[in-house]
Formats: structure tokens, C-alpha cells, sequence
């Protein structure tokens, strides 16, 4: 009996030990923000220095990680909401383009989930295996097809190019037929009984009972989008339209005060969606289970 | 005989008015997808098999020999499949470890899992400027490294750069697929296990002869999903280091993105034939190896 409870002791200090790990670099990057301007630069000077020397001012001749600043200021943030609008503006672009493809995506995902859901046939298990196939498919792949068609419509290099290819991915299609095929027919038949059209059976069966399926798709949908690198990096042209997660990459030595501070907002949509939604999002994953049947 | 005729028409008028009504919720989505995804698919298949758009003459195989012969192609795919080969089967054994051992009842369990989910939630990009200060020549790392005797790495500028890129994907993608298994180890028939605990069964045959039979569709599930994840790391290694990476981390990414700088039609449309064709075989291999593997237990 005391084996087995020293066993357990031990797992619970190597899994905390492995959590604390895990949660390192969201913490520091949180801690991080509140550095001055100078203290950032005596830190990581060297790091963001190393693409043209010479910029910093003072630099300490290592890389010191910290987990508290010396001196705690708001100052970057200030920058960064009020006196900089070119960030404001990189977090729009991103805004302007993750949730009209959250939304719409989602929302033809869910007909589309109940046409694989009530009509079923040789023809529609076949599609639904398309859309499967087409879901595990890498960006490397549908890239290709997304460009050569933004070109014929004459949209590439605009926002539509990346929007239109999002709003269509077939990630949501399937998860959300796999949760309305969990629904019970008996309910689906009860409200064809008291005589709901297909329309309401739709709206008042279908949606309510995936509820927390739809939220936690969306949750996913969102997270993949908001960082996304690829698609914007060949289909949008300018500078100015790319969203945060590509900027954040060419971030350089004048910017690296700030680019805590920048990188705090950008990740606390993302974290509150999280922490008002886990459960649902758990709820989901735990559901998606296999991607047979 | 009349009114067989007319049952058997408003049969035959159900049954399409349920076609018909079918297709209709499905065409926003399959028309999009027709526009968006396999419509210019196919074009994607003819500029692969002809000379130029300029020039359409038949060539066959000409673009994939051209292809294979293309260092840069072959670097990025030999890179991208190291490292999959490196990062797929980790991060599945590493979040079954980790599902099994929550399972057992530790304290504090629902803490972890937050903890070990909330990766999944914070944009690689936010982060990005932590792994830079920790992997850096003189970084963090290379401190801890130094204060117990060992010389330090240039992590981002050698041979362990993947190795870098393999943490930060686990970092990432654990506690997505821990989720994934702590749902199926709790689907698992208790009586089977109890059976099993009294016949005299240790923990260890426990998990290989019961839970690793049950487990094995979201084994296939969780390999699936982290073998898409681990094409998607261009991401990751795009803002570690930027278009220009150390050698070992250049991905097939990172060549299309160079194709497609040049608008090389023909060339961009081979790669992307290539990997479908290498996606459905992996693909196929491991649904045939998770349905051997998993049969005596759907039977």
C-alpha cells in the first residue's frame, strides 16, 4: 500500500513538474510586457539586434531570461492601444479576416452537416469521404487550387482570396456531422410527428442539441485562423493587409520594447474564448473521437 | 391498379423530393468547395502534365521528373518527412502517457488538464519571442547548459534546430490529443478491466491486451491529426527563423512559397499532385494497419 502511494506521489510531482513546463512561455511573455523599454533592450538587445547590428544602445553580452521585470510599467501597452495605430491595425486585419470565416464557416458547415445527417445514400457517403479526404489534405496542397482560382476571379492579393478558401474548408463539415449524427432519430421523428418542417426541425432540433458542438468548432476554427501564416503570406500582396501572426515574425530591433506588449493583446482573444469555453471545447474534442464512420 | 400508380409515384416523388431537398442544404458548402477546392483541382492536374500555359503541349511525366531532379523539392520533403517521422509518433506516446497518467486518480487533475490544453489556445506568434530568448546561442538554455558543465548549442543554427521545432510542435499539439485519449480510456468497458484485475492481470498487460485494442481508432485518429499538424510547422519554423532558415528546417512550405514567387505554374502544380498522391497512400497505410490491429475488438 505505501509503494503504491509513494508511486503516486511521484507522478503527481513529474506531471506538475511537466505542467509548469507548459505553461513557461505564456507566463514569461505575460511578465515580460511589463518590462520597460530599457529593460528589454539590457535583456534581448542581442536577439532582435542580430538583423542589423549596431541598433541597440545598451546591451548586456548575454540573453537574460527573467521572470519578474525590475521595474513594472504599462507604458507598452499604451503604445500599442492608443499612440501606434499601425498595431491596432494589424490586430484589425486579423479580426476582419478570422471572423466573417468563423462565422460563415460554421454557419454552411451546419446545412451542410444536416443534408450528411438526414439524407443518406451511396452518393452522399461518398461525398461525405470526399470531404474527408479533402479535410486532411495540407495547406501545401489546397494552396495551389485557392491561388490558381483567386487569380481567375481576379481577387488575389485581396482579402476575398484568403476569405473565401476559409470560409469553405471542410473541417467543420465534418466534425459537425459526426455530432448531429449523435442526435436521436426518435427526436428528429417526435418533431415530424407534431408536424416541423424541415426548416424547424433544422432550427429547433438540429442546432440546439449541437449547441456546445458549435461553439467548440468555432473555438478550433478560430484558433487555426488567427494564426494563421500561410494563405496570407502568398494570397494577400500587401504589407499592410497581412494579419498579426505574420507580422509578429519580421518583428525587429526598434520594435522589440513593444513586442510583448503586441503579442499579450494578440493572444488574449484567443484565451478568453478559452477560458469562458473549455468546457464545451473538451466536450468537442472528446466527441470528434475517430475519423471513421 | 390506379391507385398502385399513384402510391407508387408519390413514393417515387418522396424519394426525390428527398434528393432534391438534400442537395439543397448541401449547396452552399459543395459549391463552394466545387469553386474554391475541386474545380481548380483539376487545372492543378492538367498544368502538372503540360509544358506551359503558353505552350500547352502533353509532356507526361516531364514536370515530376523535373521535380524530383529539384534539390530545394527533395530537401524540403526529406525535411518535412524527418520531421514527422520525429514528431508524429512522440507526441502521440507522450499524450497517451500523459491521458494514462491523469486517469489514475492524481489530485488537481482538472488544473492539468487546463494547463496542459492552454497551449493549443496562445498564437504561436505570441509566443514566439520566448522560444527566440530560450534557444538563442546565448540564450536561456544555453545558461542552464553551461552552469552544469555542458558547452552550449546554437540551437536555431545546427543540427538540433529540429529538435527545437519537435518541442515547440509538442508544446503546442499535447494537450489536444490527451484530451483525445482520456475520452476513449474512459470508454473502455470497466467490467473487461475488472475481469482482468482479478484474473491477475498487471497494470502493464492491462494497457497492452485491453486499452491499447480500445484505443486504437483515436491512436489512428490522433496520428491522423498530428500528421496534418506536423505539415502545418512551417509555421512555427517560418517565425522562429523567418524564409531563410537554417538547412535542416527548410520546408516543402518554404519551396512553394519560393514557386510561387516565380509563378512557376507547372512545377507548383507537380508538388501539389505529389503530395495528394503521398497523403492518400499515408493515409491508406494507416487505416489498414488500425483496421488489423483493431479488429479483435470490433468483432
Amino acid at each position: 500500500m505505501r509503494k503504491r502511494y509513494f508511486g503516486r506521489t511521484a507522478l503527481f510531482i513529474i506531471t506538475a513538474a511537466f505542467a509548469l513546463l507548459f505553461l513557461t512561455p505564456t507566463v514569461l511573455t505575460i511578465t515580460n510586457s511589463f518590462m520597460t523599454q530599457s529593460e528589454i533592450a539590457a535583456n534581448y538587445g542581442m536577439i532582435f539586434d542580430m538583423t542589423r547590428p549596431g541598433v541597440g544602445t545598451y546591451v548586456a553580452d548575454s540573453v537574460n531570461l527573467k521572470l519578474m521585470p525590475d521595474i513594472i510599467t504599462v507604458d507598452q501597452y499604451a503604445t500599442v492601444l492608443f499612440r501606434s495605430p499601425e498595431y491596432i491595425g494589424m490586430i484589425w486585419n486579423s479580426i476582419i479576416l478570422v471572423v466573417p470565416i468563423v462565422v460563415f464557416q460554421v454557419g454552411i458547415a451546419s446545412f451542410a452537416a444536416y443534408s450528411f445527417t438526414r439524407y443518406r445514400g451511396k452518393f452522399k457517403n461518398f461525398l461525405f469521404f470526399f470531404y474527408i479526404v479533402l479535410m486532411l489534405m495540407p495547406y501545401q496542397v489546397t494552396i495551389v487550387p485557392n491561388f490558381l482560382v483567386a487569380d481567375w476571379l481576379g481577387i488575389l492579393g485581396s482579402r476575398w482570396a484568403v476569405l473565401f478558401p476559409g470560409i469553405f474548408a471542410p473541417f467543420s463539415v465534418f466534425l459537425l456531422t459526426k455530432f448531429m449524427r449523435r442526435i436521436p432519430t426518435a427526436l428528429i421523428e417526435a418533431a415530424k410527428l407534431d408536424g416541423a418542417n424541415e426548416w424547424q426541425i433544422f432550427v429547433k432540433v438540429c442546432i440546439p442539441q449541437c449547441r456546445s458542438a458549435l461553439y467548440s468548432i468555432a473555438i478550433l476554427v478560430f484558433i487555426d485562423y488567427w494564426n494563421m501564416v500561410e494563405l496570407p503570406l502568398i494570397l494577400l500582396d500587401s504589407r499592410d493587409a497581412q494579419p498579426m501572426s505574420v507580422f509578429l515574425s519580421t518583428i525587429n530591433a526598434e520594435e522589440a520594447g513593444i513586442a510583448f506588449a503586441v503579442a499579450v493583446v494578440y493572444m488574449i482573444p484567443p484565451l478568453l474564448l478559452f477560458l469562458h469555453g473549455e468546457e464545451a471545447l473538451v466536450e468537442g474534442i472528446t466527441h470528434s473521437g475517430s475519423v471513421k464512420g | 391498379m390506379n391507385t398502385r400508380v399513384k402510391n407508387y409515384m408519390r413514393k417515387l416523388n418522396k424519394r426525390q423530393r428527398e434528393t432534391i431537398n438534400g442537395f439543397l442544404w448541401l449547396a452552399p458548402s459543395l459549391i463552394g468547395v466545387g469553386i474554391f477546392y475541386i474545380i481548380p483541382y483539376f487545372s492543378v492536374i492538367y498544368y502538372s502534365v503540360i509544358q506551359s500555359p503558353l505552350n500547352p503541349n502533353f509532356v507526361f511525366l516531364d514536370n515530376f521528373i523535373s521535380l524530383f531532379q529539384n534539390r530545394a523539392f527533395m530537401d524540403g520533403a526529406s525535411n518535412t518527412l524527418r520531421f514527422s517521422l520525429m514528431a508524429v509518433p512522440l507526441a502521440v506516446v507522450l499524450s497517451l502517457l500523459l491521458a494514462l497518467i491523469l486517469e489514475a486518480k492524481i489530485p488537481l487533475k482538472s488544473y492539468f488538464r487546463t494547463f496542459f490544453l492552454s497551449p493549443l489556445m496562445v498564437p504561436v506568434a505570441s509566443v514566439i519571442l520566448i522560444w527566440q530568448v530560450l534557444f538563442h546561442p546565448r540564450g536561456a538554455i544555453n545558461e542552464l547548459l553551461m552552469f552544469f558543465g555542458f558547452s552550449g548549442i546554437d540551437w536555431m543554427q545546427s543540427d538540433q534546430s529540429l529538435l527545437v521545432v519537435v518541442i515547440l510542435f509538442i508544446w503546442k499539439n499535447l494537450g489536444f490529443f490527451m484530451i483525445l485519449f482520456m475520452a476513449a480510456l474512459s470508454n473502455i468497458p470497466k467490467d473487461i478491466l475488472e475481469t482482468a484485475e482479478t484474473e491477475g492481470a498487471g497494470p502493464i498487460r492491462q494497457l497492452v491486451y485491453i486499452k491499447l485494442r480500445y484505443l486504437s481508432p483515436t491512436l489512428l485518429f490522433v496520428t491522423i491529426l498530428s500528421l496534418i499538424n506536423s505539415f502545418k510547422i512551417f509555421r512555427e519554423v517560418y517565425l522562429l527563423t523567418g524564409a531563410y532558415p537554417y538547412g535542416d528546417l527548410y520546408m516543402i512550405q518554404h519551396f512553394m512559397n519560393n514557386v510561387f514567387q516565380t509563378l512557376d505554374y507547372q512545377r507548383l502544380a507537380a508538388a501539389a499532385v505529389v503530395m495528394t498522391l503521398a497523403m492518400i497512400a499515408i493515409i491508406a497505410i494507416l487505416f489498414l494497419a488500425e483496421n488489423r490491429f483493431g479488429r479483435d475488438v470490433e468483432e
